[in-house]
């Protein structure tokens, strides 16, 4: 059970480090564009949290399998497909909750509008200083979302890391597949267990997240 | 040259600017004109903030010409807003600093003397959230002198402010025009401002420096360009301006 818990939080780890890295230059260009275009990729960062899981894991799986063109490129360094690993799960997982990331980013970016950015040039720091300097710190709430969003969601997938990952011990067995196999298997009593954890963690999260808003209310009065 | 040398032509969507100017080596000029006539386009345009072709020498150095366009935070300029737009997650203090530390040049400008001229000291630990309009506009004028600019621009600093925080706000626009060593740009409509803070008046009209307003002002009616700059020159040298 150990296990299980560790993979699931590593992946969960993992999953929000990149996936802030990966949503943090969607989101500024999102939130900086004025092309009514852009809501063309707006749409398509959206998708994951309308498609079925089971649509996307299909899909991902296709595109991680050893004859995907996606894979050629990594035949050289010896890995012929992604499916039923630990790294597969990760991209899975970002892709999964990409959205989660990419709008409460976007979000902080617009509503701190391009005038702060403005300002820090007229103060003689480049683009990137007055990223880390200003935007950054400004819309450090709109991070502190997206992370709690996109490690919570990570822990309660379920469709896409069964079809990538397939459940290995070990490898890519995740807490809420182990509960599905225990309920299968009719051992209730481990199943509570789990469920329960996740039951209890969730509600932190979401807790989490209303005092983070609470805050920011707060901060505008 | 010395001063400032500039011409800008271009199109924003439906608005044209057509404007050539330039300015003393120091004083303020005020940027007067009916909304819309494109002041505030021409100040973000010499800021390096909206991209426009032209040609810009200040201090004899080249800003911008038909090869080359420096970046807004390659540019010697220091920026007063017409709202403060403060950095809100750094204290006044912190807000002094951002520029100061990021500037290469010699410090002309020193803290003490800023936060003197300004009557910060009160207020440098405090946070933006908690000051008035005007202590927010005295320190966001700070913050841009302390960066060493060539150039400052004002886009009209005091019109968010009521008249209370005007009259509060004024005499230390006045104190800084005595101490200003560099040409400062101060847009503005509002003819009691102007009388009280600018050497020379530029005029500007749907997107061009016009000699005079083709509908003058009320109360200078009749008068030319320069006869005005000669009253506004004499009202400020007779004292009109009181100090607190």
């Amino acid at each position: 059970m150990a296990e299980v818990v560790w993979t699931t939080l590593r992946l969960a780890g993992l999953t929000t480090v990149l996936l802030l890295i990966l949503a943090t230059p969607i989101a500024w260009w999102l939130a900086r564009r004025r092309a009514w275009w852009k809501e063309i990729v707006a749409a398509v960062t959206t998708l994951p949290i309308i498609l079925p899981p089971s649509v996307l894991g299909f899909y991902l799986l296709i595109a991680i399998a050893p004859q995907s063109p996606l894979m050629t490129p990594l035949h050289a360094f010896g890995i012929r497909t992604l499916a039923f690993t630990f790294q597969g799960l990760v991209i899975g997982s970002m892709i999964y909750s990409l959205p989660f990331a990419v709008q409460p980013i976007r979000g902080a970016f617009e509503a701190m509008g391009a005038r702060p950015m403005e300002v820090a040039a007229t103060l003689r720091a480049s683009p990137l200083d007055a990223f880390f300097t200003v935007a950054l710190p400004l819309c450090r709430r709109g991070f502190l979302t997206a992370a709690i969003l996109v490690f919570a969601h990570t822990i309660g997938e379920f469709g896409v890391v069964l079809m990538i990952g397939g459940g290995i011990p070990g490898k890519t067995e995740v807490i809420s597949v182990r509960i599905y196999q225990l309920v299968e298997s009719l051992q209730y009593g481990e199943a509570h267990r789990l469920a329960a954890g996740v039951v209890a963690f969730s509600f932190l999260a979401l807790l989490g997240l209303l005092l983070i808003d609470r805050r920011t209310d707060e901060a505008v009065k | 040259m010395r001063g400032v040398e500039g011409t800008f032509s271009g199109a924003l969507g439906a608005f044209r600017l057509e404007a050539a100017f330039s300015l003393q080596p120091t004083g303020i000029t005020a940027l007067s004109g009916p909304s819309g006539s494109g002041k505030t386009t021409l100040l973000r345009c010499i800021a390096g903030l909206t991209r426009m072709a032209g040609r810009l020498t200040v201090d004899g150095e080249a800003w911008q010409d038909e090869t080359s366009f420096l970046p807004t935070h390659r540019r010697p300029v220091g920026v007063v807003f017409q709202e403060a737009s403060l950095l809100a997650h750094l204290s006044v203090r912190g807000n002094l600093a951002y520029g100061a530390k990021r500037t290469s040049a010699k410090a002309d400008v020193s803290l003490h003397d800023t936060v003197d001229l300004l009557g910060l000291g009160v207020l440098l630990d405090r946070s933006p959230a908690n000051l008035s309009g005007g202590e927010r506009q005295r320190v966001a004028l700070g913050r841009a002198l302390l960066s060493q600019p060539k150039l400052l621009l004002m886009d009209e600093p005091l019109s968010s402010l009521d008249a209370g925080a005007k009259a509060e706000i004024l005499p230390y626009l006045e104190r800084l025009h005595r101490a200003l060593a560099i040409p400062a740009l101060y847009v503005s409509h509002d003819a009691g401002e102007i009388a009280r803070l600018a050497d020379r008046v530029i005029y500007m009209e749907a997107g061009r420096i016009v000699a005079a307003p083709a509908t003058p002002e009320p109360t200078l009616a009749g008068l030319d360009a320069a006869a005005r700059d000669r009253l506004a020159l004499a009202a400020l040298r007779a004292g009109l301006s009181p100090l607190a």
